[in-house]
């Protein structure tokens, strides 16, 4: 066998190792009853939580509590299926929190609150704006 | 609704009209650029080939003006406040300074495309001029690209459909926003003033970034050109030698503007380091380690004549990485695994035909052609540069491939979505901690490769010899070593060296560097021209030292080692490592005696910091009127009742350190409130040779729902001291005064004014509490001295006994919560990262050299 065969032969297999190990270490989109189902089986590993805001019949968003420590701060959420769920967020509210069409938390369930590590927001594309400040 | 009277004033149609002339212009140059050169690259007949350049190169010139013409319509727009347009109303507002209108340039998707064709002009040009043999296919290729990007800015909707090519930067806002009530009942209508630009982006380092990130961007296409055009002529072996120079300026300033990415992110960002895995960082990542690895396979090519099929891969790879990183950040395929939130223009489409199309032909001309090019049978030595220099190449393009596969589950995802799978995989949830797992070992490959194979480089060896020139670099880096963990142990305790990946990068990264010493001191001697290799290495070892010791040895400084928990509301990890400092209240931190001395003030014109204290509001924020003089540094920065401009929405915390020896350093991190985008602190760091001291606030006293003491009323004669929150203070005098604010009085108020001098810790204060009788009402305006936490309020004035009843209330004095990293040896990174970009500019200057020698000899 040629050295070139033998190194094409240990990069394939590294490249192999890769895959496996990206889908392997991946987290995964779940919903708010899965995530608690995971965390009450002792699973450790933070996943994805897509969903929106509770807003109310103006589409004012409502729910969000500033902590006590003025740095973290709590919001409520419901995800794909229509689960309502309080999430608490050890940093304070992101810039266009309450703009975003849509939110991805990271993390997990820590007795009955969702405690997340990140926050991902969607917001609204250009052509969706309504708003003008006068 | 109010509507303001600038909405009288007339639109400016015309020179959005003409920003769309020129983008309609400079698209349709490019088509006849792309058709023009492309005759002439496939016409034999020399007159009509030279007509057909002769062509190609008119049309591109009027392609590039144009191009600059849509660069300075756009930059008129937002310069001039044109708020009727929808990109400067987006990302401008009138008091923003004039270096960071530059930014709004950018900082929307249509301007960065912009700036790329720019950047892709301005090559385009410097190759017509210095490459007469390659222009016809290079600048076909060149204009084929342009044609795309001009494409992605067109913002045309093609007739009878609602299908719309491209985003205009000079789109109307009331375009944009057509269920907007107020454009229904007026389509006249403007904006007073924009929603300006993001805080975070209000950084200079936003200003040079982009731009150089895509130059670097740019720079990928040059070699992609030459490597199409030499697959296409079937001049196989030729294409390397003018693309070489080019891919080293790549290599440089694609890796710079990476840098400046990390170092506006350590500056600004509060998360504490230079590198966080995003997808958007890695979409950048990726491509330049392949660049690397391809300027690698070249330089092979051109001394062995081995390696010419895997340059033409990896080149064709680069520029195809660079169109998918851009389908990456741009089609939103990432809005739901970035946090960096990007405005969906709607051109996922138009992107991915864009990356299609040339990873097509660059697939197809390559089958076509694979057999054909020359390759050398001979089965290459252990003991030779080719065979290290392959390895290396390897590692690179599967430590590249490591991050690109988990940056690609939102692809993947949607791709098994439309066959109809539902996927629910999300990329890691721990990024830092998922690919620095990964990446350490890969940059520890690197970096043993970059020391063993310079030996093969410059010498033929075996493996006596090899031995014999290690042994030397090996001694001195086992010693270097050794003192570096005495020294650890010293100053961080044993434990410190008890991490094993830590101390393998730390031996890779030393043993690169003395290495790659060795090398360049011989080189120096004989030939300075060629050692762009070695002091390139040397900047990577150097940056892998820097990387391992600020980040692997990173530690939080602003304990509490008070003893007393700052709420008992959060978490213990809170309580632990943060700082909670009261104004003028000395606490302790990484041996310094830390003070915070109250908020502070950004003048807009002069550098330095005013307090609170010292000025006067007016009517408008962003103007202030100075109480006394003020002084900065020592130095009077404005006299009393100057009026000066300041950037109200930033707040400036003045922290002073004190060290042992009584030295003091002022730190001023920095709170930006953002009515429409949030809050966003950001640190101010201590540099010192050793170590970085990064502090930034995390919590500050908050403006409503101050608790203030009970008035506590004293009846004084003027000139008598007296105490408020234990400061001495004395009732300087009272006087009638016939103004209050810019308000006259009539002639039956009456309003005196008293004047109370008060001592703080540092400075004297004035208090000036007003007592009116208007209409035969009392009123009273008191007077906070903000730094100290004391109002003093003027309640009653008795004339029969010249005394005076003053109220005095107080408060919790202003306090912040303050947290501080301290990252050793993070200059090695640094200082690092220049000697690379040295490295990669010798090797550049020394192939353009040889490129200009060939050319004279005519063989381009």
């Amino acid at each position: 066998m040629k050295k070139s065969h033998i190194l094409i032969l240990v990069v394939i297999a590294a490249a192999v190792g890769i895959l496996i190990s990206t889908a392997d270490d991946a987290s995964s989109y779940v919903s708010f009853s899965e995530a608690y189902k995971l965390a009450s089986n002792g699973a450790k590993k933070d996943i994805h939580v897509v969903g929106v805001l509770k807003k109310d019949a103006q589409g004012n968003v409502i729910g969000i509590q500033t902590g006590a420590d003025r740095v973290s701060f709590s919001f409520i959420m419901i995800d794909d299926n229509g689960k309502e769920q309080t999430v608490t967020y050890n940093e304070p509210m992101p810039a266009d929190f309450t703009k975003s069409e849509k939110v991805v938390v990271i993390g997990s369930y820590e007795g009955e609150q969702f405690h997340a590590t990140k926050i991902l927001l969607k917001c609204p594309s250009k052509y969706q704006e309504e708003k003008v400040n006068v | 609704m109010y509507v303001s009277a600038k909405s009288y004033i007339d639109m400016h149609y015309f020179i959005g009209d003409l920003g769309h002339f020129f983008v309609i212009t400079a698209f349709i140059a490019s088509l006849v650029t792309a058709f023009s050169y492309f005759k002439a690259t496939i016409t034999e007949a020399l007159d009509t080939k030279q007509q057909w350049v002769l062509n190609g190169r008119v049309a591109f010139y009027a392609h590039a003006f144009s191009v600059l013409g849509i660069c300075v319509t756009l930059f008129i727009i937002i310069a001039n406040h044109y708020f009727e347009y929808h990109y400067a109303y987006s990302y401008s507002d009138k008091k923003l300074p004039g270096h960071y209108l530059l930014s709004t340039f950018w900082n929307g998707q249509e301007g960065s495309f912009l700036l790329w064709m720019f950047w892709h002009a301005l090559l385009g040009i410097v190759l017509i001029h210095t490459n007469r043999f390659w222009e016809g296919p290079v600048m076909t290729v060149f204009a084929m690209v342009q044609a795309f990007l001009g494409s992605m800015i067109l913002g045309i909707v093609l007739p009878y459909t609602e299908f719309r090519i491209g985003s205009s930067p000079f789109i109307l806002l009331r375009d944009v926003m057509q269920q907007a009530p107020i454009f229904k009942s007026n389509p006249e209508f403007i904006p007073n003033d924009g929603t300006g630009l993001n805080p975070l982006l209000q950084n200079y380092w936003m200003v040079i970034h982009p731009p150089t990130l895509f130059l670097g961007f740019a720079a990928t296409l040059v070699p992609f050109s030459f490597c199409i055009a030499g697959l296409w002529l079937r001049r196989y072996r030729d294409w390397v030698r003018p693309a070489l120079p080019w891919a080293l300026f790549g290599g440089a300033i694609l890796g710079l503007g990476i840098l400046m990415g990390g170092y506006w992110a350590y500056e600004t960002l509060n998360f504490g380091g230079y590198w966080n895995w995003d997808p958007v960082e890695n979409a950048v990542y990726v491509p330049w380690l392949i660049l690397v690895a391809a300027i690698h396979t070249m330089i092979t090519y051109k001394n062995s004549e081995t390696a010419l099929k895997a340059s033409i891969i990896l080149v064709i790879s680069v520029f195809v990485l660079i169109l998918y990183s851009t389908f990456l950040t741009r089609s939103g395929i990432l809005g739901e695994s970035s946090v960096h939130s990007f405005t969906d223009l709607g051109l996922s489409g138009q992107l991915l035909l864009y990356l299609l199309f040339f990873l097509l032909i660059a697939v197809a001309l390559s089958i076509f052609r694979w057999k054909e090019i020359p390759t050398s049978e001979k089965e290459v030595s252990t003991y030779s540069r080719e065979f290290w220099i392959f390895v290396g190449t390897l590692v690179l393009c599967l430590m590249g491939f490591q991050v690109l596969m988990p940056t690609s589950i939102p692809v993947w995802n949607s791709i098994v979505k439309s066959f109809g799978i539902a996927s629910n995989m999300a990329p890691p949830a721990d990024q830092v901690g998922y690919y620095t797992k990964f990446q350490l070992w890969f940059a520890v490959g690197v970096a043993l490769l970059s020391a063993i194979g310079q030996f093969f480089w410059w010498k033929k060896v075996d493996a006596k010899v090899l031995v014999k020139e290690l042994m030397t670099p090996l001694i001195i880096t086992a010693v270097i070593f050794l003192i570096v963990l005495q020294f650890m142990i010293f100053t961080e305790g044993s434990d410190s060296i008890k991490k094993l990946p830590h101390l393998t990068i730390l031996l890779a990264g030393l043993f690169t560097i003395v290495a790659n010493a060795k090398i360049l001191m011989s080189l120096l001697k004989s030939s300075p021209t060629l050692s762009g290799g070695a002091v390139a290495h040397i900047g990577v070892g150097m940056m892998l030292v820097g990387i391992m010791f600020s980040s692997g040895y990173s530690k939080v400084v602003s304990l509490n080692n008070t003893g007393m928990l700052i709420s008992r509301e959060v978490s213990d990890e809170f309580n632990r490592e943060n700082l909670l400092l009261f104004v003028n209240e000395p606490r302790t931190m990484a041996n310094y005696k830390i003070e915070y001395r109250g908020e502070r003030l950004e003048p807009r014109n002069k550098a330095g910091y005013v307090s609170m204290d010292d000025v006067e509001q007016t009517d408008d924020p962003y103007r202030v009127v100075a109480k006394e003089d003020i002084l900065y540094d020592n130095e009077v920065l404005y006299k009393a009742k100057d009026t000066f401009e300041i950037f109200p929405e930033n707040k400036y915390f003045e922290i002073v350190l004190t060290n042992a020896k009584g030295k003091t350093h002022t730190l001023y991190p920095r709170i930006q409130d953002n009515p429409t985008m949030g809050n966003a602190a950001s640190p101010d760091i201590k540099r010192d040779v050793t170590k970085d001291l990064y502090a930034h606030v995390v919590s500050r006293t908050p403006s409503e729902e101050i608790e203030w003491s009970k008035t506590e009323e004293l009846k004084i004669n003027a000139k008598q001291e007296f105490f408020a929150n234990d400061y001495v203070c004395v009732l300087e005098n009272v006087e009638r005064i016939f103004k209050v604010g810019s308000v006259s009085l009539d002639s039956a108020d009456v309003a005196v004014q008293a004047t109370i001098s008060v001592k703080g810790e540092y400075k004297d204060y004035v208090a000036e509490p007003i007592f009116i009788i208007r209409n035969r009402m009392v009123g009273r305006i008191p007077h906070e001295i903000k730094d100290l936490g004391v109002r003093l309020t003027l309640m009653n004035i008795h004339p029969e006994t010249g005394q005076f009843t003053i109220g005095i209330n107080t408060r919790q004095k202003d306090w912040i919560v303050l947290k501080a990293f301290e990252k050793p040896f993070i200059n090695v990174l640094w200082i690092g990262t220049l000697v690379l970009m040295t490295g990669f500019t010798i090797a550049m200057v020394r192939r353009i050299r040889e490129f200009q020698k060939m050319k004279e000899k005519g063989l381009e």
